[in-house]
């Protein structure tokens, strides 16, 4: 490649910073093993969702003017998360609507932010990753925001054939949600259980050992239902088993029982 | 009817133990989404018509005055009358006031949701006018004096044996030990009764999925062609239908009505569709002798221009109903009121009022699955949201919930003290739960802990401080 090689800024989550920090070192792994060089901005916290999903719009906007003075200047935007790549790339823009001069500097932000495994495949065309391999079969959870707002279903698909050893089953009802919605988890626990329940009925029903995804917070809520259930099928983030290093002990588990 | 919203946790706590109701939701959601898919993958310009339906709709809306005149004067050149009702009291006035004129004791009703938004069965029995439903599911749950549990569903909640017994209590001309196991059976029951009402009723009522502008037509789409016995027979027809309906050109009807019964019941266009305009003709074999509109507000031109505009392109096809998991989870009644699913979340709150409807708009993951599959591309999540930001404006939300978001917001544009804080948490999280990788119980986290694990930190450290401190893979 004779292209000067793009600038990325790694923006984590919150959730990854704080309960996952592996996914965010096997992101910055695949990056520049794409030939990215690869900044984690130090500022970098949240991206405002629990804000913006209740109702606080001057609360969120305040997030998204330090989110967009943070990621100013870098060539792209990178989040492990479909969910926080889609409130950055698409709803920090109408947070300004009578803002004109935050509105272009909002959609200037939207235009360079991408979904991990959306940016590996379609803006720099990564057709496989190298050296990782992990056997047996695994399915995939498409999150909401990733799938709908964003249009992420095939790369990560895409990204996983190449994984040496890896099949994927497919869910019987991969676009239902999972019932995380961020704090609807927690309003309606209820409601959530019973979507969860039914998200880790049909990720049994697969046989798959392994349930993958690219949002934290939904692996979390089908992790966190199935290890209640009992069940010995684990859970991770994608990009985990797309870098292809040593896995730390699946999400929920410690390795040690 | 006397709304239930506010007892929404309440009513979705009942309904997920209601195994009869979870049955049928279970046969619903696959039923429903099946059959649309099907239609929708074999209909190559299915994106296109709902771009065409979406423009057409808004471009009605922005002259919705105009058109409203326009049929307007349609209909009374045809000898029609057309009322306008401004709320739910004036409609239901006007439509006694009709019976009342032209001495109805007994009149037929066909399917409407606009009927159920006023309230109008029970006013018009406690006014001496007996309402008879023919509609095969609204009959049944008028025979167990219950509210509708989906748009065009409305008996959705009930199985077989629901019905038998429905019908056993109410038609007591029967023997009681007739068989009613088969719905060959229950239909044929259904149909005799309603034979009777359908020749005695003095008036029949219908709504109306569209007005066209350019003819003064109604149109009513249905599968049994109860609609048509209940418009034709009697010698008065009501339309109660509401303003937002109304359609330019029998073309733009046509748009709607090939997205209504693809993204409703998966069908190419449903059993009957049945045009009214104005009374019967000299020429006319059969038909009303009179003929009313009464057009319904009832806060629909507020949302104009609002924002909630956008909501008045619904075409009621119920697509959002059927692919919404917490509908799926909770069944209709759940919602306390008409409509239910994403599109009466939205439209409840401003049919009733936000502090009634509070629950409603926040009962949501926003998924999108709902603005997914609209036919009138309705950005639902974003309306859902947007009742939220009113919600919190106004303080709505309980106050330890706006204050723990407050704090949050506030942490996070403070980084240094943001990251001091989620060191300190998740060496704390990730210290307790590193036995197990797991939390089975969390203090002020039982919502999540009562039902599932929480999963601890993987590691001791964050992200953003081992990344500090050098660590790069
Ligand atoms: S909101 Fe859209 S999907 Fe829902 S009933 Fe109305 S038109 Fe149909």
């Amino acid at each position: 490649m004779s292209e000067k090689p793009k600038r990325v800024a790694l923006f984590v989550t919150c959730l990854v910073d704080m309960f996952r920090p592996e996914i965010g070192f096997a992101a910055v792994k695949l990056l520049e093993d794409a030939g990215c060089i690869v900044e984690a901005p130090a500022g970098q916290t949240c991206c405002g969702q629990p804000a913006y999903n209740s109702g606080d719009r001057a609360d969120a906007a305040a997030i998204a003017r330090h989110n967009i003075a943070l990621l100013a200047g870098f060539d792209y935007v990178v989040l492990p998360s479909g969910s926080c790549a889609g409130m950055i790339a698409k709803h920090y823009p109408p947070l300004f609507d009578d803002d004109p001069e935050m509105a272009g500097k909002a959609r200037e932000l939207a235009r360079r932010t991408f979904e991990l495994t959306s940016f590996l495949v379609d803006v720099l065309g990564v057709e496989a990753v190298a050296g990782a391999s992990h056997s047996g079969t695994a399915t995939y959870h498409d999150s909401c925001s990733g799938l709908r707002e964003l249009g992420v279903k095939t790369q990560p698909r895409k990204l996983l054939g190449s994984v040496a050893g890896l099949t994927v089953s497919e869910l019987a009802a991969p676009e239902e949600c999972c019932g995380f919605g961020g704090t609807f988890c927690v309003k309606y626990p209820e409601i959530s259980d019973r979507m969860v329940s039914d998200k880790a009925a049909d990720a049994t029903a697969t046989g798959a050992a392994l349930v993958l995804g690219g949002d934290l917070g939904c692996l979390m809520n089908i992790a966190g239902k199935l290890k209640r259930q009992g069940s010995r099928i684990a859970v991770r983030h994608v990009a985990e088993v797309l870098a292809g290093g040593p896995l730390v002990a699946p999400i929920g588990e410690s390795g040690e029982e | 009817m006397h709304p239930t919203s506010h007892d929404f946790k309440a009513n979705a706590h009942r309904a997920m133990r209601d195994e009869a109701l979870q049955g049928a939701l279970a046969t619903l959601k696959k039923g429903f989404r099946a059959k649309r898919g099907v239609a929708v993958e074999r209909l190559p310009e299915f994106e296109a018509l709902r771009d065409a339906g979406r423009d057409m709709k808004n471009h009605v809306l922005a002259h919705l005055d105009h058109y409203l005149e326009l049929f307007e004067a349609k209909v009374l050149a045809q000898g029609g009358h057309v009322h306008w009702a401004r709320d739910a009291e004036e409609a239901r006035r006007i439509v006694l006031d009709i019976c009342r004129a032209s001495n109805a004791r007994t009149v037929t009703k066909g399917k409407s949701m606009v009927a159920e938004e006023i309230g109008l069965n029970a006013y018009l029995e406690k006014n001496g006018v007996r309402p008879v439903e023919t509609d095969l599911g609204e009959y049944i749950i008028q025979l167990r004096d219950e509210p509708p549990s989906h748009i065009i569903a409305p008996a959705i909640h009930l199985n077989r044996g629901h019905v038998a017994q429905a019908f056993v209590k109410a038609h007591p001309q029967y023997p009681a030990d007739r068989p009613l196991g088969e719905a060959r059976e229950l239909l044929d029951e259904a149909r005799e009764v309603l034979r009777e009402s359908f020749v005695t009723a003095d008036l029949g009522i219908t709504g109306a999925n569209m007005m066209i502008a350019e003819t003064g037509a109604t149109i009513i789409v249905t599968n049994e062609g109860n609609g048509d016995l209940t418009q034709t027979l009697p010698r008065v027809h009501v339309v109660l239908t509401s303003i937002e309906k109304v359609v330019p050109t029998m073309e733009d009807a046509t748009t709607v009505l090939r997205l209504l019964a693809r993204s409703a019941t998966g069908q190419e266009f449903a059993a009957y569709t049945t045009f009214s305009a104005g009374p019967r003709r000299a020429e006319d074999l059969d038909g009303p002798s009179e003929f009313h509109v009464v057009l319904l507000d009832n806060g629909r031109s507020n949302m104009l221009g609002g924002a909630f505009h956008d909501m008045l392109r619904c075409i009621r096809c119920a697509a959002c109903i059927n692919h919404c998991p917490i509908y799926g989870a909770i069944g209709g009644h759940a919602y306390g009121w008409v409509y239910p699913g994403p599109m009466g979340s939205v439209l409840t709150p401003a049919l009733i009022g936000l502090e009634e409807a509070r629950d409603l708009p926040n009962a949501s993951t926003l998924c999108g699955r709902c603005e997914a599959v609209c036919p009138m591309r309705i950005p639902l999540p974003r309306m859902l949201r947007h009742w939220r930001g009113r919600e919190f404006e106004r303080h709505l939300q309980p106050g330890r919930v706006r204050l723990a978001l407050k704090g949050w917001s506030w942490l996070v544009r403070h980084p240094t003290l943001y990251r001091l804080y989620t060191m300190a948490a998740v060496a704390t999280l990730g210290m307790l739960g590193k036995r197990r990788g797991r939390f089975t119980s969390m203090p002020m986290a039982g919502g999540w802990t009562n039902t599932r694990d929480l999963p601890a930190p993987s590691a001791r450290r964050g992200f953003m401080d081992q990344w500090a401190t050098g660590r790069r893979r």
